[in-house]
């Protein structure tokens, strides 16, 4: 018996809806069951569902549920796709968001209300259903409807503790953001309908494919709108600015939202639409460099951030630039390779620092952190081993994964993007290892309160990290390099029917197989790179106490300010954006409203009243006056009627 | 013409010298019991008209009206003698030059 696919959405629906109804007043056991029991049902019905899938051939299944909106040539069907690609995607959703699900038991339980408790986890289901619904749609209006569930889920969960005030500006910055970016991708499905006709992916892609020299002239404009969305949700320069912030909700939050799954969303869609890309080469190429400044950008943040969570968001943006960069390429395959290993090691990462901070109070500077290694044994080993994998060192997954991409980089002659591809690995593994020295290494530079309080997670958060920590160890080998055989490279071969031939004539198909000494070569470079900076990081911060940084920043102070204040992107944008409109709507307020809109009111009333005051005077209050008023009435009726009518 | 021996214009003569009796009366006495008096006066006036029409012209209906006139100014009469009555519990006068609390 097969599972429908609509199954497995409604299963987390259905946890959201019990836990925001009913779980205010049953409490956290039912919760408990309730929230997490549907993302393991979920995980369970995916899975039930993926693994006869992966032994078949990789077409494309497509579930109809119910017709949902028809309107002349206009009609979209509420239905869901499973292919490779969105397999994939569902593969790694269910079942990290069931580890984050479980972790969030721990992490939760302990400072909120049942009522905060049960708002927690039903906006996480609700996460998962809209995820879910965004990778398995069929159509592109259906993905918009996932894609902007994940975004409000965002801005719900970001927004968490909104009673403090930086987390509730932190959700609406968020919000406000990605809209932004979902305006452009409204507009290029608007753009997709009127060339294509219909908005349903396989109509789409076949008509692209088959007739490329026909739509090939609109779709560069389509193509840089439907990766404007994706710019806003992957946090890409210069829409990046929020990611950061959303670092304000709970850990969980930030390691499967932010980190694991919705963020990567961007990337999916655009490895989704890849034939029409394909077809719009300038396009492909805004897409590469936006995505190795903003990995090249991000990175060199990072080095100077002192918030664990703060540091491990622009490594996620830098990471997300990574995978654009490769989607750019025509690296495909490289790209959601790094999405799924990108999920496995930045979620053990976030949870890590979760458990970090959870062991420490509520600390999350890395100041007054330090020797946590011997106090918090599991922690620190998983986070050791998810640093290794993402910063490339073999034979973890961020090794094969960031080795596919830039072997892809290369591949297509881009010295300049591979150069900036290869800078942004040694400075992952600086500040990767800079994190973990400052964090674990050292000597203690807590208050003695802390040292004494720190203790170990308990089981529902270490049981995670340690899943997590092994997929980091062995996801790689999904995706080993050509070199390694015909058909080492798995998922290359599965996700080979998403990604059809197309032929742009006068131009040749990007990304041919490179002679096995330079790929062994590349990956020599890569490792040395990321070797180096490891060791450069271990050195100055855990044997040197953070001395020869501290030295460097010294002898370059405006630089360095300007690194540790994020470049000022954020003061940009309030000069640009934000005091104007600050600006425009005080305008509003104070000469619209209150000097033209209530004074033409109030002008109005104050006539009325003035009219009023005059003729006042004629109510004397004496019948006699109305009796004979009435009579004058009369008679000069009279005289109207018969009188002049007459005459 | 002529109804029942009696000229139309002399009926009409007679209705016009009641109204304005009336009229005079309604506007300018301070009594109300003598306005409400008054205004009986114009509106029998009014029906003495009508019942003149009839006659000349020898139509039935100008009669039935004049019934159901008759019929609702006792209704009237009624009611107007009602709210005197009670103007009068409330405020022991019914001099309407001090009955004038409707007003700015």
């Amino acid at each position: 018996m097969t599972v429908a696919l609509g199954i497995i959405p409604a299963l987390p629906l259905a946890g959201f809806l019990l836990c925001i109804l009913l779980g205010p007043r049953l409490g956290k056991s039912f919760v408990t069951a309730a929230g997490v029991g549907s993302v393991g049902l979920a995980t369970v019905a995916a899975w039930t569902r993926l693994i006869p899938y992966l032994a078949g051939t990789g077409m494309p299944v497509v579930e109809r549920i119910a017709p949902w909106i028809s309107a002349g040539s206009f009609s979209v069907d509420l239905s869901l796709r499973l292919d490779p690609l969105s397999g994939l995607m569902v593969s790694f959703v269910t079942f990290v968001g069931f580890l984050i699900h479980v972790y969030s038991i721990g992490y939760m339980r302990h400072d909120e209300t049942d009522a905060g408790y049960a708002r927690f986890f039903a906006y996480m289901n609700l996460f998962l259903f809209a995820m879910l619904t965004l990778v398995l749609a069929n159509n592109f209006l259906l993905m918009f409807v996932g894609w902007e569930g994940v975004g409000l889920c965002s801005y719900l969960l970001i927004g968490y503790y909104y009673e403090k005030d930086f987390a509730a500006a932190a959700g609406k910055k968020a919000f406000v953001v990605n809209r932004i970016g979902d305006f452009g991708f409204l507009l290029g499905i608007f753009a997709v309908f009127s060339l294509f006709g219909t908005l349903d992916f396989d109509g789409v892609f076949t008509r692209a494919a088959a007739e490329p020299t026909r739509f090939a002239p609109g779709l560069t404009v389509v193509c840089l709108l439907l990766f404007l969305g994706a710019m806003g949700k992957s946090a890409q320069v210069p829409l990046h600015v929020w990611l950061p912030d959303a670092m304000a909700g709970p850990t969980p939050v930030s390691a499967l939202i932010h980190a694991a799954t919705m963020v990567t969303a961007g990337v999916y869609m655009v490895t989704r639409c890849n034939v029409l890309f394909r077809l719009a080469p300038q396009a492909m190429f805004v897409v590469a460099v936006i995505g190795g400044v903003t990995a090249v950008f991000a990175a060199i943040i990072a080095i100077a951030q002192t918030d664990i969570k703060r540091v491990l968001a622009y490594s996620t943006v830098s990471q997300l630039g990574y995978m654009f960069l490769a989607c750019g390429v025509g690296a495909y395959v490289a790209g959601m390779f790094h999405v799924l290993t990108h999920a496995f090691f930045k979620a053990c990462l976030f949870l890590g620092s979760g458990a970090v901070i959870h062991a420490l109070g509520g600390e999350q500077d890395v100041r007054r952190m330090g020797g946590l290694a011997p106090r918090l044994p599991v922690t620190y080993r998983t986070f050791l081993v998810a640093t290794l994998a993402l910063s490339g060192i073999p034979p973890l997954a961020g090794f094969f994964s960031k080795d596919a991409i830039l072997t892809g980089v290369f591949a297509v002659h881009r010295p300049i993007l591979f150069a900036i591809g290869l800078f942004t690995a040694g400075l992952t593994a600086f500040y990767m290892f800079r994190l973990v020295s400052l964090t674990f290494y050292g000597e203690p530079r807590m208050t003695p309160e802390q040292v004494n309080h720190v203790h170990e997670a308990p089981p529902t958060m270490t049981l995670p990290l340690v899943v997590l920590a092994f997929l980091s160890m062995v996801g790689g080998f999904l995706g080993l390099p050509e070199v390694f055989g015909e058909r080492a490279n798995r998922i290359a071969a599965f996700l080979a029917p998403v990604l059809p031939p197309v032929f742009l004539p006068g131009r040749a198909e990007a990304g041919h197989a490179l002679p096995p000494s330079t790929e062994w070569l590349l990956m020599g470079v890569s490792v040395a790179v990321a070797v180096g900076g490891l060791l450069l990081a271990w050195k100055w911060y855990a044997k040197e106490g953070g001395r020869p940084a501290a030295k460097l920043a010294a002898s370059f102070p405006a630089v360095y300010a300007l690194v540790v204040d994020k470049f000022r992107i954020d003061e940009l944008y309030a000069v640009l954006f934000v005091r104007p409109f600050e600006w425009l709507a005080r305008m509003l307020w104070k000469v619209v409203d209150v000097l033209l809109i209530d004074g033409v009111l109030n002008a109005g009333a104050f006539l009325v009243e003035l009219t009023g005051d005059a003729l006042r005077f004629l109510q004397t209050g004496n019948v006699r006056n109305y009796a004979l008023t009435f009579l004058l009435g009369v008679v000069a009726l009279v005289l109207i009627v018969f009188g002049f009518g007459g005459m | 013409m002529i109804t029942g021996g009696i000229p139309l214009s002399d009926v009409l003569l007679a209705s016009g010298a009641l109204f304005v009796i009336g009229l005079v009366g309604a506007l300018l006495r301070r009594n109300a019991i003598s306005i409400f008096l008054s205004i009986e006066l114009m509106m029998n006036a009014a029906n003495l008209t009508v019942l003149g029409y009839a006659a000349a012209l020898h139509n039935l209906e100008g009669q039935v009206v004049v019934f159901l006139v008759i019929a609702i100014a006792a209704a009237e009469a009624a009611v107007g003698l009602a709210i005197f009555v009670a103007l009068f519990q409330h405020t022991e006068t019914i001099d309407v030059n001090r009955i004038n609390l409707l007003k700015w």
